[in-house]
């Protein structure tokens, strides 16, 4: 995987509103201004988004 | 030099980081997490694209995924950062305190217990309130003050019916009445390089759960404490969570090896990512002890 980044539109899963990407890698994590919700970047051509993964019991720093 | 990102999710701190490396002119070699198969026997497979590498940086949101890919990279003689034993240590809160009180480092009385019968006797010893915290997790999550008696036997109950088997670890400590505020200093080798102040009407102030950032500064007694701190968990790259008691003045709470940082940034005007990649370089060139500053 390579640390190439895109700018573009995609949409929200979640509620289909639109999300303006900027400078996003694959696997970087955005929020959609509209609803709020953590969304990841599973694809950067074509560009796709997913819900983010919930936190689990041994998430942390 | 090449080196390894092992990740879990790029946040703004792995992107902030990635920029950093990038800005040196190093190879970066990204490794998700999700991706990754390790042959822990003694074949070959999979191996090449490791010993590739001349250091790894872990940035695992995981504990489990970071501590057991450290393990093996470290057995294999890949170098990271952090080590396999810092963040064993740093990844479990029992693990850390007892590394802090066998060093000498002042941190909050803490008491350990197996059964809610005997968890419930050292709550009673230490005198309320007391602090329940999960030995593994992080951001604040899952702590429970509590107040009397009643609140101790119903949050022993249900951590013992409704959580994991870490649930039944019982790490119990004292409530240290801080001034709505707490410290987290970021530490490097032998140096701390920043602190900040994090503000909370909650007695919870992990910046995660809402706390407010600003500078705090680094003076000779905070920077002696949270080196001997970070020395006292195997070194590296952490941050160091204190408390200012009072009476005792600084405590060490946690150590976190993993460090988030992108809220510190701002207030303390020093560029994290640039020094924690000044770090991973040297462990790449010179090693870890030499990394720390220790001996030689």
């Amino acid at each position: 995987m390579s640390t190439e980044t895109i700018s573009a539109p995609a949409e929200c899963p979640e509620c289909f509103a639109k999300v303006q990407l900027k400078d996003v890698m694959q696997n970087e994590i955005v929020q959609c201004a509209e609803c709020g919700v953590d969304l990841e970047v599973v694809s950067l051509v074509p560009v796709v988004l997913e819900q983010a993964p919930e936190v689990e019991e041994d998430w942390g720093e | 030099m090449k080196v390894g990102v092992l990740y879990s999710r790029i946040r703004a701190e792995e992107k902030l980081l990635l920029e950093a490396l990038s800005a040196r002119g190093l190879d970066v070699e990204l490794l998700d997490d999700r991706t990754l198969v390790f042959e822990i026997s003694g074949g070959e497979a999979y191996g090449a694209r490791f010993r590739e590498l001349d250091v790894v940086v872990e940035r695992c949101i995981n504990h489990s995924r970071a501590l057991y890919s450290l393990r093996i990279l470290n057995d294999r003689g890949i170098p990271t950062v952090n080590t396999a034993a810092v963040a064993d240590t740093c990844g479990n809160k029992l693990q850390t305190t007892s590394a802090l009180a066998a060093a000498g480092v002042a941190s909050p009385r803490t008491l350990v217990a197996f059964t809610p019968e005997s968890a419930l006797e050292a709550i009673e010893a230490l005198g309320y309130p007391v602090v329940l915290k999960p030995s593994v997790g992080s951001w604040g999550r899952l702590l429970a003050r509590v107040n009397d008696r009643d609140a101790a036997e119903a949050v022993l109950e249900h951590k013992e019916v409704l959580g994991s088997y870490h649930h039944s670890i019982f790490y119990i400590q004292e409530y240290v009445k801080k001034p709505e505020r707490d410290i987290r200093a970021f530490v490097i080798g032998d140096q701390t390089i920043a602190a900040i102040y994090r503000h909370s009407e909650h007695w919870i102030t992990n910046t995660a759960r809402g706390g407010q950032a600003s500078v705090c500064p680094v003076t000779p007694e905070l920077h002696e404490l949270c080196v001997r701190a970070a020395k006292a968990v195997g070194g590296g790259i952490v941050a160091i969570d204190l408390v200012e008691d009072p009476d005792r003045g600084l405590l060490v709470v946690e150590v976190n090896y993993t460090m988030e940082f992108r809220n510190s940034i701002a207030p303390t005007g020093v560029d994290i990512p640039a020094r924690m990649v000044d770090f991973i370089v040297r462990v790449a060139k010179e090693g870890w002890e030499a990394a720390n500053g220790w001996g030689g």
